[in-house]
């Protein structure tokens, strides 16, 4: 019997600045209800991986195909559209908007109403524990309420496909495990993430999959076990005893 | 902004027109005039607020879609005999055309900032330029409508002092109400979160490009109905006038002032600007000293940018709302 | 007709020159602090009234008056860019517009109503001269004026490149939060930066107070004129605001001579149009986010 075809086939993206190469070659997949998770030392090229995925880059080589379909050419908006949705690394709040106006702009995609986009929002804001703050200005929230909207913003839209990036910086050991429960949760719905740490304990905990990133190549990718015993790991990455944030 | 709030500031904005429509009553033609010229700038402010405000593109190029609402408008009565009403129509849909075909430029190209607003310059001084050159429009020798036939007003369009103030009049309410409305709904969510931060809104699925044009388009048409209702008014097209930049900078003046991004600060910045204009073309005709409307222009923009960069209505319009709130029961 | 040709092309290399002066001066504000001055013109205008009051005062030629006429610029553009400009730095762009509009219609306030709105010239017998140089036929009124003009050119090129100050600048504009790590004392520096800028527009403005007819409303073509330049030569390349002027100045002089000035003047916002939408960086700028 044929495995389903994975929900997110990477191939080969490559990405050229003038003179500098950020990205080489990198290919991996992500089976559809799987949490993926992309590691590395700073400058790996983490973001610029989910920056193509997410269509804010285009690839100098290679393509991304989003079940089934190629995702060449299209834009931001309409990979969003497709199922994509991603937070940022620096999170970009719509701050002068409340937080419920905030997801009520992710939520006015799939929603044909504005009544209908406000209980989608609202719903999401109570999933993640955002509920009760829905009418504060965005720009008067603490950066964990902050990582949460941004969170928030990206579920309204309702993806497949949730590409998150360091999410759980600058948060306490607390509330990165309510991060990680709600994350489970959502995964447990039939939600596939992927998303991009720093810190291996997050990922251990609930990764399916992991692929290590090192000076724009992947390196490697298994099981979080298997890739935090690989020596080429442990000498690239861990071995310059990176604990960051904590 | 809450279901009391709103419906204070819509009892407000009700009295603030009704007020504004029993004024001919108990006033002079005279003061009618400046009154029109208010009600227009406020008008001709709203719908460059639109695109300033909401969208946040600067263009100083708006005077093009006054003039070429006001030639399609003149051109379609008096050379093709059409009704003024057609004319609109037409100039209106002209001037959406032309702005989405500048702001589909400007964005597919991603001139930003500056250059965006220079672009906006260069196309309106192009279309300024062209219409002086053009014989069929009258060229630098003007456009002229003739005397209005014996025909009801609202078929002709063409009518006195008052006639023009309840014209204008009406559309500071269309427009007042109609902003307002986009802005509730899922257009103005769009257009506020592009605002805010573009990137972010197109990777949460706003169609960015599409809806700034959108923005533009209605903005452009908005401002080419008041240009065709300003040249039934005046009479006479001239395209230095109609189109210049002189125009272009003169009418943002009043949101600037006012409040860009809020929906009665043109009215209100319309207010300030139109008599200190009165008063210095006064002060022109009887005293021999020029400039002094823009000098106050310059002072007063000057002044707004550095310590209110959000317009004197903001700040006014918060002291209401919690004089307001003092006083009502919750 | 090839001495017309050639005497009317030469009349617009002369001209351009001194083009090329104002336009640098906004490219220098561009360049080092991300500035842009759409009060320029005003500034051109104001350089403008300085010479006509020189010369109705003192009874001096405008190429005289040069000096006391850079001097006084320099002040107002420091003044300006310390009391003023300076906060609106780190603003949004539309901000920055809405200032500089603020102060063109405050400059052009003032010429107004110190000056009336009438056309002012000076009609001193040296405006009429001409000389004969290489059987070509010169204003001399245009000569002087580019020859000043590429002094100050040169002398501006020279502090750039080997005064302290002049390196202290050009590293604020390779790199402005750079510069500030270092310690540059920044202010300072973009003030006189500032004041350079408006001293290239004013001096540039009373080299041409001979040449045009001195009035208010000069100032609008004139910012509209810098801009082009700017914009096809390169925002910040000095090399760009000198090539970009001479080339208006001779397409100016050429079509005004061939096709109706009206052509001439669509012929550059055309060009404008094509490289803000196809080459923003212009010749010779440096591509920028």
């Amino acid at each position: 019997m044929s495995q389903p075809k994975p929900l997110l086939q990477v191939q080969g993206i490559t990405k050229r600045f003038s003179g500098l190469t950020a990205v080489s070659q990198v290919s991996f997949d992500v089976p559809e209800g799987k949490i993926m998770g992309l590691i590395g030392p700073n400058g790996a090229g983490k973001t610029t991986c989910f920056q193509m995925i997410a269509g804010a880059m285009k690839p100098t080589q290679g393509s991304v195909v989003f079940d089934g379909r190629s995702l060449d050419g299209l834009n931001p908006e309409e990979i969003c559209e497709l199922g994509i949705a991603r937070t940022f690394q620096v999170v970009r709040p719509l701050q002068e908007m409340t937080v419920l106006d905030n997801a009520m702009v992710g939520a006015l995609l799939r929603a044909p109403s504005l009544d209908e986009a406000r209980d989608l929002a609202a719903s999401t804001l109570d999933q993640i524990g955002l509920g009760a703050k829905k009418d504060i200005l965005a720009m008067h929230l603490t950066l964990p309420d902050r990582k949460m909207l941004e969170l928030a913003k990206a579920l309204a839209t309702q993806p497949r496909l949730l590409l998150l990036d360091e999410v759980m910086a600058g948060l306490r050991p607390t509330e990165a495990d309510e991060v990680i429960a709600v994350l489970r949760k959502l995964n447990g719905e039939g939600l596939t993430i992927v998303l991009v740490e720093h810190v291996m304990r997050i990922l251990m905990s609930i990764a399916d999959h992991v692929a290590v990133l090192h000076h724009g190549e992947l390196i490697t990718q298994g099981t979080p076990e298997a890739v935090t015993r690989d020596p080429r790991v442990i000498e690239s990455y861990l071995g310059k005893g990176a604990k960051h944030g904590h | 902004m809450n279901n009391a709030t709103t419906r204070m500031w819509g009892g407000l904005a009700i009295a603030f027109f009704a007020i504004m429509a029993f004024l001919p009553v108990v006033t002079s033609d005279s003061i009618i005039a400046v009154l029109t010229l208010i009600m227009m700038f406020a008008f001709f402010g709203q719908a460059w607020n639109l695109m300033m405000g909401y969208v946040g593109q600067l263009s100083l190029g708006h005077g093009l879609y006054i003039g070429l609402g006001a030639y399609a408008c003149a051109v379609s009565v008096g050379t093709f005999g059409l009704s003024p009403w057609l004319g609109i129509l037409i100039g209106a849909v002209i001037s959406a055309v032309v702005g989405a075909f500048v702001a589909w430029l400007g964005f597919r190209f991603a001139v930003k900032g500056i250059y965006f607003t220079l672009l906006t310059i260069a196309v309106a001084e192009l279309g300024r330029l062209s219409f002086e050159n053009w014989s069929f429009v009258g060229g630098n020798a003007g456009y002229f409508l003739r005397v209005a036939q014996d025909t009801h007003p609202l078929l002709s369009l063409r009518g006195g002092t008052t006639f023009y103030y309840f014209c204008f009049l009406v559309l500071s309410i269309l427009g007042f109400w109609g902003t307002a409305l986009l802005i509730r709904s899922r257009l103005g969510y769009f257009w506020r979160a592009i605002r805010e931060d573009e990137d972010a809104a197109r990777a949460i699925g706003v169609r960015a490009l599409r809806l700034k044009i959108l923005a533009v388009m209605i903005s452009a048409a908005m401002t080419s109905v008041g240009g065709s209702f300003y040249a039934l008014l005046s009479g006479s097209l001239f395209p230095d006038t109609m189109m210049g930049m002189r125009f272009s900078i003169e009418i943002i003046i009043a949101p600037i002032i006012g409040g860009m991004g809020t929906l009665f600060g043109p009215i209100i910045g319309a207010f300030f600007v139109i008599p200190i204009n009165e008063i210095s073309n006064h002060a022109a005709q009887s005293m021999g000293i020029f400039g002094l409307n823009t000098l106050i222009y310059g002072v007063l923009i000057l002044m707004v940018i550095v310590f209110l960069p959000d317009g004197i209505w903001p700040p006014v319009a918060k002291r209401i709302e919690r004089w307001m709130k003092g006083g009502a029961s919750s | 007709m090839y001495s017309l040709y050639a005497n009317v092309i030469a009349g617009g290399v002369l001209i351009g020159i001194v083009y090329a002066l104002i336009a640098l001066g906004l490219t220098i504000m561009f360049g080092v602090m991300r500035v842009v001055n759409f009060a320029h013109g005003e500034l051109v205008v104001l350089g403008m009234y300085i010479g006509y009051l020189l010369w109705l005062s003192l009874d001096i030629t405008p190429v005289m008056a040069v000096p006391l006429s850079a001097i006084i610029m320099f002040c107002v553009g420091y003044v300006l860019q310390i009391g003023l400009i300076n906060r609106f730095i780190r603003r949004p762009h539309h901000a920055q517009f809405i200032l500089f509009i603020g102060l063109a219609l405050i400059i052009t306030g003032i010429h107004m109503l110190v000056f009336g709105p009438d056309a002012r010239s000076i009609a001193d017998p040296s405006s009429f001269e001409t000389y004969e140089v290489f059987g070509l036929r010169l204003d001399a009124v245009r000569l002087y004026g580019a020859a000043v003009a590429l002094v100050m050119i040169a002398l501006l090129l020279l502090f750039l490149r080997y005064s302290s100050t002049g390196s202290a600048i050009r590293a604020a504009a390779d790199n402005q939060t750079g510069a500030q790590a270092i310690g540059l004392r920044v202010n300072r520096l973009y003030a006189v930066t500032a004041g350079i800028g408006v001293a290239c527009a004013g001096v540039a403005g009373t080299l041409i107070s001979p040449i045009f007819d001195t009035q208010p409303y000069l100032a609008g073509e004139l910012t509209l004129l810098a801009f082009i330049i700017v914009i096809i030569g390169g925002m910040g390349s000095l090399m760009g605001a000198l090539v970009g002027g001479i080339l208006i100045g001779v397409s100016e002089s050429v079509a005004a001579l061939l096709i109706n000035p009206a052509m001439k003047a669509m012929f550059s916002y055309g060009l404008m149009i094509l490289v803000l939408l196809l080459r923003p960086q212009g010749l010779f700028g440096v591509k920028q986010r």
